[in-house]
C-alpha cells in the first residue's frame, strides 16, 4: 500500500472514532486475485508478457497467474491466435505438448460441429498452440477468453496451462467454443508468453495479467 | 473491540491498537482463505470447515480449489476428491458426475477427445477422479481447478466442475473435465483430496472464497 491516506475518515474508527490518514493496511485484507498489468493492443505484431519489463511479474511471487483476453480483434480477416512462451524473454521457443478441441455453430443455424478434436491446432514441439482460429476482422467481430498458467516459476515440474475461448469466427457468424491445455515442456521456469496472430498484426484488444495469491 | 492488530493498519505510518470498525473498503471478490502443502507424504489433504482457519460453509456461494503441481507417489496415479457432509461420517456422499478428456502423446502419434466412462459415477459414494494417470518422474504432475458451488445449501444438491491437465505416465498431455453434484441437500463443510492409491508426494491446494 502506498503512502498517504488510504481511507476516509469514517473507513476505520480508532477506539470508537473515527480516524484519518491510515497510511498502510496490511495485505491480508486484499484481494487473492491480483490485477498485474492491463496492456492495450493498438496494431501490434505481437503482445508479450516478459517478466521484469513493463511492469510484468511472472516469476514466483505468485503459484498461479490468468490472463484476459478481451476483444482480440486481428487486422486482416481469418486468424489464427497463437501463444508461445519463453524461458530466455528472447526466444520463443519452449517446447510444449498440447491438446486443442472446440465445438462450432454458425448463426444461420445450418452447421454445428464437434466437440471435435483438431490434431492441425495441437503442439508437440516448439510450435505454435492456437488459442482459436479463424477470426474474423469485421468491425463487430473478435474473440475472447482466459488461460491460466501454473507455477511458472518451477525449477522442478513442467508448466501446465488452460485455456478457453470464444470466436465470432470470420465465415457464416459462427461461434466456437474452443480449449486449449498442455504443458510446457521444461524445468526451467518460463519467463513470458507471447499472444500472436498467424500473420498480420493485432488490431486492438485488452489484455489482463492477474495474480492469484496462496497466502 | 478491537477488529485488527496493530500489524495490519498505519495510521501515520504508525501501527495502531485497538481498531474498533472497519469500513466499506474493496477488499477484492476473491479471498485466500487456506493453503495445504504436501511434505511429501501425505495420504491425503483435507478441508474441514472450522478448522485449521478453513472456512467451507454458507460465508462464500462459490468455492475454489486451486490445485497446483500435485505428484503422486506411484506412477499413473489418478487424483481424486470428496466431501464429507455436515453431521455425516466419512468422505462418501453420494454423487453423480460427468468425465471426459483431450489427450496427445509426446510421441506426437496418438490424440483423442473422449468420454470415459470409467471415471465417471452414477449414484456413487466412491471419490471422484479429478485427473488420471500422472506420471511420478520427477517433472512429472497435474495442475487445475475445482469450483464448488454453495456446499452451505440445506436446499439444493451441491454443484461442482473442474478441469486438470496431466503430464501422464506415459508422456501424454490430458486435459480433463469434470462436473456433477453431490446429491445431498445437507451442507457439505469437509472436502478431502487424495490420490486412488498411495501418497500425494508433492504440491499444494489452495481453498478461495468468491464473494
Amino acid at each position: 500500500m502506498g503512502r498517504g491516506p488510504v481511507g476516509a475518515p469514517a473507513l476505520i474508527k480508532y477506539n470508537d472514532q473515527s480516524i484519518s490518514a491510515v497510511t498502510e493496511i496490511a495485505a491480508a485484507a486484499k484481494d487473492a486475485m491480483v490485477l498485474i498489468t492491463t496492456v492495450t493492443a493498438s496494431d501490434d505484431s505481437s503482445t508479450d508478457f516478459v517478466h521484469g519489463t513493463n511492469d510484468v511479474v511472472l516469476d514466483s511471487t505468485y503459484p498461479v497467474y490468468l490472463f484476459k483476453f478481451i476483444n482480440i480483434h486481428p487486422g486482416t480477416n481469418d486468424k489464427e491466435m497463437h501463444i508461445y512462451f519463453t524461458t530466455d524473454g528472447t526466444n520463443w521457443n519452449a517446447s510444449k505438448t498440447t491438446t486443442w478441441f472446440n465445438a462450432v455453430h454458425d448463426a444461420a443455424e445450418t452447421y454445428t460441429g464437434g466437440p471435435a478434436y483438431n490434431t492441425n491446432r495441437d503442439v508437440q514441439g516448439t510450435g505454435a498452440q492456437t488459442l482459436t482460429q479463424s477470426v474474423g476482422n469485421e468491425n463487430d467481430e473478435s474473440c475472447s477468453g482466459e488461460m491460466w498458467l501454473f507455477n511458472p516459476s518451477s525449477t522442478t515440474f513442467v508448466k501446465h496451462f488452460l485455456t478457453h475461448v470464444s470466436t465470432k469466427w470470420e465465415a457464416g457468424d459462427a461461434e466456437s467454443d474452443d480449449f486449449g491445455a498442455g504443458y510446457v515442456n521444461t524445468t526451467s521456469a518460463v519467463t513470458g508468453v507471447r499472444f500472436i496472430f498467424n500473420s498480420g498484426n493485432i488490431d486492438s484488444c485488452t489484455f489482463k495479467l492477474y495474480g492469484i495469491k496462496d497466502s | 473491540m478491537a477488529l485488527l492488530n496493530r500489524q495490519h493498519i498505519k495510521l501515520n505510518n504508525r501501527g495502531v491498537r485497538n481498531a474498533t470498525a472497519f469500513g466499506s473498503l474493496n477488499l477484492g471478490s476473491m479471498v485466500f482463505i487456506k493453503k495445504l502443502t504436501s511434505d511429501g507424504s501425505d495420504d491425503d489433504l483435507s478441508f474441514v470447515d472450522g478448522t485449521s482457519d478453513v472456512v467451507l460453509d454458507d460465508t462464500y456461494k462459490e468455492y475454489i480449489f486451486l490445485c497446483n503441481d500435485i505428484h503422486p507417489e506411484t506412477d499413473d496415479g489418478d487424483f481424486s476428491f470428496q466431501g464429507n457432509a455436515v453431521g455425516g461420517s466419512g468422505y462418501n456422499e453420494t454423487i453423480t458426475s460427468t468425465y471426459f478428456r483431450a489427450y496427445h502423446n509426446e510421441d506426437d502419434d496418438s490424440t483423442a477427445l473422449q468420454y470415459l466412462a470409467s471415471k465417471d459415477q452414477a449414484q456413487g459414494t466412491g471419490f471422484q477422479i479429478l485427473a488420471q494417470g500422472m506420471g511420478n518422474g520427477n517433472d512429472e504432475c497435474t495442475s487445475g481447478y475445482l469450483h464448488l458451488f454453495n456446499p452451505g445449501s440445506t436446499t439444493f444438491i451441491k454443484h461442482f466442475t473442474s478441469r486438470f491437465n496431466t503430464y501422464e505416465g506415459s508422456n501424454f498431455s490430458i486435459d480433463q473435465f469434470c462436473s456433477g453434484y453431490f446429491n445431498t441437500t445437507s451442507a457439505i463443510d469437509e472436502i478431502q483430496f487424495k490420490m486412488a492409491s498411495d501418497e500425494i508426494q508433492g504440491g499444494t491446494v489452495s481453498l478461495y472464497g468468491i464473494k
